[in-house]
């Protein structure tokens, strides 16, 4: 499909191959492809310059070790960066001293909220917790019900007062459920809610409102791996709308680059911690910065073009 | 930490307005800079972006600017690219007194299920009668939110048992179609990443079973405007296996520009028919290649 990265600086390199130091001209020229490849894995553009300025800097700057040839060097700096933005901060789930734990699900339509509550639940059950899922998003068509047949197959109780299809009040089903919680003593509650554009106003009110209602410990905010250039602008208009702590990156079962993880890790400072890898309720696991490195670029055969250049 | 220091420096020019920008008499490096961050930022693509700064290039050499602003060049050259002179009518009329079919497909979460509760909308309002066939039996809730969609729009919807075979739903659908002489079959499927073999496999079979009884009149693959250069991957492999006639655009009511059918009309020459702008019955609108291109440079919309 695309060229990756690897195969575009092996071209480079060929001319490289045995020269001591980079030149200025050589550092241009890798620049550009690793610009292309970054482009071509849908990293935002703001966040592809910034990080390409960075990366012939060091190219620049750096000693060039005796153990490495200078193409070799760029490579590394490359991978070294890519895993410094992506795994910046990793962390743990956040639980409250108090029980229950509250998590808040946000993002885009589609991007696979509800899909994810009921893995999180299920996860979090194996791991000893007792979570409730509550079922705040009352606008989608049938996403109660669905909440409901995920939260069945994950042998998670799901807290669901409101019908939906337009009839209810998130944010009083929201607080009615940690409430529930608290009574029947679930340690952790995850409130799924519908899915809004950061160009909404009103339904990003309607998410602070959830989340003033249920002062959660953690929001995440959950995104396909699919998407494009927009990451950054949606991600930033949910920082500023809700906020949120963490991000989830699903769909990565599919073969898209996930550039995505790189740009809103690089411009909220947020951390993913999650991914979500299929449609069944076991395909989710804990984050891999470095996986995602190699996924973004195609690193796992940069690193045999480092045995050979 | 320091990356993202730099980065909020950096965010100047993007989302001024390309087309503001180039009223200016002179046009530098800058400005060429410029306008292809505005192609890239909309998720046009690398190569398409390239190809399109570099034909404009020669024609400011060539014809000077001069007479024809730059914007009037550059409009025009996106037009081209986007080719107002495609097909974009639906296919819903049937073959031999059979009702007109229509497939609709496309990865996970992108609008499928929506967008068929929407055309059943426009086709109802245009006095023909329609029928849902619910052929996503996998998805949990998949065949209610059709049916509620049904009852929104004032159609019966055809169901299957949960987990059972979609061929033999779509099958159904068609079927009973016929039988009471409904004019449109409108049928959902499952989402499925393009990667995945055997749901691609088993798509095909929806298909190939349906027109035992008659020709699918349309298959529309419905791609999420936030899709980046995953959405050319989609669309080819989706056209292999369903032959694609058309796409459909969602969540134009959102930030994101949909750059991506650029490319994949270029590349595949199936054309956008219609555009969803929100989570209503009535958002759905045929395409517009003026009111997308006058999008994807930030005018307007
Ligand atoms: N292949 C794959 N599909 C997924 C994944 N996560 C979710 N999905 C699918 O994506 C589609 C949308 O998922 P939902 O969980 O309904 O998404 P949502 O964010 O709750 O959607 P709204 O409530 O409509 O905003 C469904 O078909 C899911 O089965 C994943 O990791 N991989
Ligand atoms: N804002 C906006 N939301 C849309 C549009 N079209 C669909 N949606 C929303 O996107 C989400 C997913 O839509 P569905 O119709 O369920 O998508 P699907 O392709 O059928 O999903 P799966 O069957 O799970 O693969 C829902 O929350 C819809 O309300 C649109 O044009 N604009
Ligand atoms: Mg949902
Ligand atoms: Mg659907």
């Amino acid at each position: 499909m695309f060229a990756t990265l690897s195969d575009r600086l092996a071209d480079t390199f060929k001319n490289l191959r045995g020269k001591g130091r980079l030149s200025e001209a050589d550092i241009d020229a890798t620049a550009r492809e690793i610009r292309i490849a970054l482009l071509e894995a849908d990293v935002a553009l703001p966040v592809v310059k910034v990080f390409v300025a960075a990366v012939k800097d060091r190219a620049r700057s750096e000693e060039v070790s005796a153990a490495l040839n200078p193409a070799q060097q760029v490579v590394k700096i490359v991978n070294d960066e890519l895993v410094t933005i992506l795994g910046g901060e990793t962390r743990r789930l956040r639980f409250a001293k108090n029980p229950p734990t509250v998590i808040m699900l946000a993002g885009l339509q589609g991007s696979g909220k509800t899909t994810l509550a009921a893995k999180l639940a299920l996860w979090l059950k194996e791991q000893g917790n007792s979570p409730l899922l509550v079922a705040a998003d009352l606008q989608r068509p049938n996403a109660v019900g669905q909440l409901q047949v995920n939260g069945e197959r994950a042998g998670v109780k799901v807290f669901a007062p409101e019908p939906g299809n337009g009839v209810g009040d998130p944010v009083a089903v929201a607080r009615a459920g940690v409430e529930e919680a608290r009574r029947t003593l679930h340690d952790v509650v995850i409130v799924d809610t519908a899915g809004r554009l950061g160009v909404d106003a009103e339904m990003m009110q309607q998410a602070a409102d959830i989340r003033d209602a249920v002062s959660p410990d953690e929001i995440l905010f959950v995104v396909d791996a699919m998407v494009g250039q927009d990451a950054v602008n949606t991600a930033q208009a949910f920082l500023d709308g809700v906020g949120y702590d963490g991000v989830v990156l699903t769909k990565l079962d599919g073969d898209a680059r996930g550039g995505a993880a790189l740009s809103i890790a690089s411009i909220t400072g947020r951390p993913v911690m999650f991914a979500s890898a299929g449609e069944k309720l076991t395909d989710f696991d804990l984050f891999h910065p470095d996986r995602m490195a190699s996924r973004i670029l195609d690193m796992g055969d940069m690193l045999t073009l480092i045995e050979q250049a | 930490v320091r990356l993202r220091e730099r980065l909020s420096r950096s965010q100047g020019p993007l989302g001024r307005g390309l087309l503001a920008l180039l009223s200016r008499d002179v046009i530098d490096e800058d400005t060429w800079e410029e306008i292809e961050d505005t192609l890239l930022t909309a998720d046009v693509g690398v190569a398409p972006t390239q190809e399109l700064v570099a034909r404009l290039r020669t024609r400011v050499k060539v014809e000077g600017t001069s007479g024809v602003s730059i914007k009037d060049i550059l409009r025009q050259e996106l037009l081209t690219l986007v080719d107002p002179s495609m097909d974009r009518s639906l296919h819903v009329e049937g073959v031999d007194g059979a009702p007109g079919v229509v497939l609709m497909v496309g990865v996970n979460g992108t609008g499928k299920t929506t967008t068929v509760g929407k055309l059943a909308r426009v086709l109802v309002a245009q006095d023909k009668t329609v029928i849902l066939g619910a052929a996503d039996t996998f998805r949990a809730a998949a065949a209610e939110q059709l049916a509620t969609w049904g009852e929104r729009v004032g159609v019966p919807a055809v169901r299957g048992p949960e987990g059972g075979d979609p061929a033999s739903v779509a099958f159904e659908a068609v079927r009973e179609g016929i039988a009471t002489g409904v004019d449109v079959v409108l049928v959902d499927t499952a989402g499925r990443l393009q990667n995945k073999a055997g749901l691609m496999d088993e798509l095909g079979k929806v298909k190939r079973v349906v027109e035992k009884q008659t020709p699918v009149t349309e298959v529309l693959l419905v791609l999420d405007a936030t899709t980046g250069q995953n959405g050319m991957s989609q669309a080819r492999v989706f056209r292999e296996v369903v032959n694609v006639t058309g796409i459909v655009l969602t969540k134009l009511d959102g930030s994101a520009k949909g750059g991506i059918v650029v490319a994949v009309q270029r590349e595949l020459g199936v054309p956008v028919k219609l555009v969803g702008l929100g989570e209503g019955a009535d958002d759905l609108a045929p395409f517009s290649p003026d009111d997308f291109v006058d999008a994807l440079l930030g005018e307007g919309a």
